[in-house]
């Protein structure tokens, strides 16, 4: 078993599976997106402030949001760890990928609060 | 027939080179390219390739044919070269060559023993043998085929990139194989050595083990069994 300390779960199958959960829930997030677009082809501003106000439209997003993020992680993991090896960088592949998961993780985090702050804002 | 030929020897070699070789083939022969190979051989005998039995049994003389790896011996002239084209042989790709064609092996046994590659049985011997119903023996066939050329291995990118940490198509149909076996009593163990986000989880299912695999057989497949088998004790 390799042991790893930077992934989302531990585990290999932890990892897998918040990846296809999160897939899906990202793809149903976009039909109902592109499904109110169709239903209402001349949406101004205010009906979709509207729909955003609604707990049910918060609460999905914000789910949507996790979902993204949780996503963005174990993918930018994954090209790190393929990527930015020793095979490509020599002694300075450990710390290129430290820093890019640290950069990967901060950024994301950034747009985690600030979805948060979007979605129940004024 | 122009054959191009990789060569190198990282003793004496800053880099590798392609060489070229103008070989006579036998008018109205599909030769197969190992039979190209020994030409090549008798004109300059210093090219290095490994090969033992010449019938896809042994898997000694995997290499890269035209952009695809494939095994020397069982692979016609006529299935990879168009006729005037040149027929390119390089080693196969992401291990350490250690002369022209031959490449070290170590890292692509060290995946394999990974997976202890062996019956596991904690039940005392039968007084004769261990039996084994016909439907359950039925279970191994597409697995147990495997000559370990390691022609599926190094056409994958995941095993390119983490050789030493990714078991690789060829090792983990071994282990499936010895997970299917109803005589195995170690599946719980297996699972968990390889429940990590490198062994199996590198595997994209892009299926190009399965493309080149000379015996025919589909390790992607063999992996989505490993998935569920985790998924199921996992979940």
């Amino acid at each position: 078993m390799v042991s790893s300390v930077t992934n989302l779960g531990r585990r290999g199958l932890y990892d897998w599976l918040v990846q296809r959960f999160s897939a899906v829930i990202l793809a149903s997030y976009c039909f109902c997106l592109l499904g109110s677009f169709v239903v209402h082809p001349d949406m101004d501003y205010l009906q979709w402030k509207a729909l955003f106000d609604s707990n049910t439209m918060r609460i999905y997003s914000l789910i949507t949001l996790l979902s993204l993020c949780a996503h963005a992680w174990v993918g930018m993991w994954i090209i790190s760890t393929d990527y930015l090896t020793p095979m490509l960088l020599g002694n300075r592949a450990t710390f290129v990928r430290l820093f890019c998961q640290v950069g990967s993780a901060i950024l994301i985090a950034i747009y985690l609060i600030w979805g948060v702050q979007i979605l129940w804002g004024n | 027939m122009l054959v191009s030929i990789y060569r190198y020897n990282p003793e004496t070699d800053d880099k590798p080179v392609m060489q070229d070789i103008e070989v006579e083939i036998p008018q109205d022969q599909d030769l197969m390219v190992l039979d190209v190979l020994e030409l090549v051989k008798e004109i300059d005998p210093t090219v290095s390739y490994r090969r033992s039995c010449r019938e896809g049994v042994c898997g000694s003389d995997g290499m890269n044919i035209n952009g695809t790896n494939g095994l020397a011996c069982i692979t016609p002239l006529s299935e990879v070269v168009k006729p005037g084209k040149k027929l390119i042989l390089r080693p196969l790709p992401g291990l350490p060559v250690v002369r022209d064609l031959v490449i070290d092996m170590s890292l692509f046994y060290q995946q394999f023993e990974k997976i202890k590659p062996y019956l596991i049985d904690s039940n005392p011997a039968p007084a004769i043998e261990r039996l084994q119903s016909p439907e359950d023996r039925k279970k191994l066939d597409g697995l147990y085929e495997c000559i370990l050329c390691a022609c599926c291995s190094t056409n994958c990118p995941s095993y390119w990139w983490n050789p030493d940490k990714f078991i690789g198509p060829a090792g983990l149909l071994q282990a499936y194989r010895f997970l299917a076996d109803s005589r195995d009593t170690a599946a719980t163990e297996r699972l968990a050595n390889l429940n990590d986000p490198f062994s199996v989880f590198r595997c994209r299912g892009i299926m190009n083990c399965t493309a080149v695999c000379p015996k025919g057989l589909n390790p992607t497949r063999a992996i989505g069994h490993i998935r569920s088998m985790l998924i199921q004790k996992g979940s």
